[in-house]
């Protein structure tokens, strides 16, 4: 499973960082979000879910 | 349908907790196609489903115009449809351009790194207000100082300009006011604004809000000025209304105040539950869109150039979580809609989030008897301002 951000939909909104702290992150540079741990381990999974469920600007996603 | 059904009145409430009267009701079947008070005929969209349909598809825009507003009270509207930096009513890559850079100014970590001066801001206003000794007005003492202050101090405004910031970014979107009004007291801002811009200039910095858009962004001198305007306005009366809103539901509801009580180190997530249900409760007046195309919602065509109010009811779909219509503290987070949905989604989420966990937090750690010295429902309410919210909360401890 590999987590995404689509940096051309990414409003910096934030919402994975609450979601899935150890996953993603904002970068200093832009605000946008990025990927931490592309291939999270199952028990960060529902965070992960959670961000892609979240996220205002449906930027990320979680190929399964 | 062909006829639209007349709206509700808007300011109209049998619980000043709860929507206005009829309007749930009305809504409840679907996009409804409503004849507003100001004339305009818009369709109400309410499910959750569809809410976050209409909110993130690109095929309902922002902008209004040249239409008017959705106001509850008929006239011109305040803003011209092309204001510059009128980040709320601009869509696509223009809204982006506007975007983005301040999405770096309201960074979860930089809110996190914001949290202590939060907590120290809060502490002395409930210092000043226990001296003072009870009764005491909640929204003054607290749900009103906190975030002006917190936001001024975001954006790089000095302490002596704070006030006048204040009061005249109340003045401007506070009320229903006149268009040559809102000309007055923004020229007034401008003023002022404009030898704190020329400082942040010279001293290339970027670690405010102001400095940031000055030195960091192509933003005109006009966006830049009607941007201040906006995060002074968005960033104050909101948060201090639902601050004062949260409360009043923790005073009615005394086994989940026992909740939080009993276990403070998770107000984070008992304040998303707070503001799923606070919005959802409030109902009425949604966020405002138009549709660019034919577009089918919750099974109701929208034609192109239809406006669409999204009800922020759609919080208390039984689709978003059991029991929706219920405040449940022990609930874990849900996406809810409380700050939006979609681009437009509120820029301010998270600073309102760390001020209204650690006001809440604190308020009823410190004062662990605080309750209203009158009835909730005898309190005093504001419905001429564009956001709902008490307009005194006094109360004993
Ligand atoms: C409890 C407090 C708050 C609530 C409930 C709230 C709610 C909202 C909502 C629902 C929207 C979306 C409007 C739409 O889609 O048309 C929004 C947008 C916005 N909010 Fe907030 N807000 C709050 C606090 C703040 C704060 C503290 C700030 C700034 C410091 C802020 C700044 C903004 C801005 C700039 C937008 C426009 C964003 C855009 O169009 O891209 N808000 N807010």
């Amino acid at each position: 499973m590999t987590v995404r951000i689509d940096r051309t939909r990414c409003i910096g909104s934030g919402q994975c960082v609450l979601a899935a702290p150890d996953v993603f992150d904002q970068s200093d540079d832009d605000g946008l979000g990025f990927v931490m741990i592309a291939e999270p381990p199952a028990d960060l999974l529902p965070g992960v879910r959670d961000a892609v469920d979240r996220c205002p600007a449906q930027a990320v996603g979680l190929e399964e | 349908m062909t006829e639209a059904a007349v709206c509700p009145v808007l300011h109209e409430r049998d619980h000043p907790l709860h929507g206005p009267t009829g309007f749930a009701e009305a809504v409840s079947d679907g996009p409804v196609k409503m004849l507003w008070p100001n004339g305009v005929e818009a369709w109400v969209v309410s499910s959750y489903a569809g809410a976050r349909q209409v909110l993130s598809d690109p095929r309902f825009v922002t902008r209004k115009g040249g239409h008017p507003e959705m106001r509850t009270d008929s006239g011109e509207p305040v803003l011209d449809a092309d204001q510059p930096g009128n980040i709320n009513a601009i869509d696509g890559e223009a809204h982006l351009r506007l975007r983005r850079p301040l999405s770096r100014g309201f960074m979860v970590k930089r809110m996190n790194a914001l949290r202590p001066r939060i907590q120290q801001i809060v502490d002395e206003h409930l210092d000043v207000m226990e001296a003072k000794g009870a009764p005491a007005d909640l929204v003054t003492s607290l749900c009103l100082p906190l975030p002006s202050l917190v936001i001024a101090e975001l954006l790089g405004v000095p302490p002596e300009h704070q006030e006048l910031f204040q009061v005249t970014a109340t003045d401007i979107f506070g009320k229903n006011g006149s268009k040559d009004e809102y000309v007055a007291h923004a020229t007034k801002l401008a003023d002022v604004l404009a030898p704190i811009v020329a400082g942040k200039k010279d001293a290339g910095t970027n670690d405010d809000l102001i400095g940031l858009m000055v030195n960091d962004t192509d933003f005109s001198m006009d966006e830049l000025i009607f941007l201040c305007i906006g995060l002074l306005a968005a960033g104050h009366e909101t948060t201090s209304n639902f601050l004062g809103l949260f409360t009043l539901h923790l005073f009615e509801q005394p086994e989940q105040r026992a909740i939080l009580q009993g276990d403070p180190a998770r107000a984070d997530v008992m304040v998303e539950e707070l503001m799923r249900y606070t919005v959802g409760h409030l109902g009425g007046a949604g966020l405002t869109r138009r549709a660019t195309a034919d577009v089918e919602v919750d099974g109701v065509l929208i034609k192109a150039g239809d406006w669409v109010s999204v009800s922020l009811l759609a919080n208390l779909d039984e689709e978003l979580c059991p029991r929706a219509a219920e405040l449940d503290l022990d609930r874990e987070t849900v996406s809810h809609l409380g700050f939006g949905f979609g681009p437009h989604q509120c820029l301010g989420a998270n600073l309102a989030r760390a001020e209204l966990q650690i006001g809440l937090r604190t308020l009823f750690t410190r004062f662990p008897n605080v309750r209203p010295a009158v009835p909730v429902t005898q309190m005093s309410y504001r419905t001429d301002m564009i956001t709902y919210g008490a307009a005194s909360i006094p109360v004993e401890w």
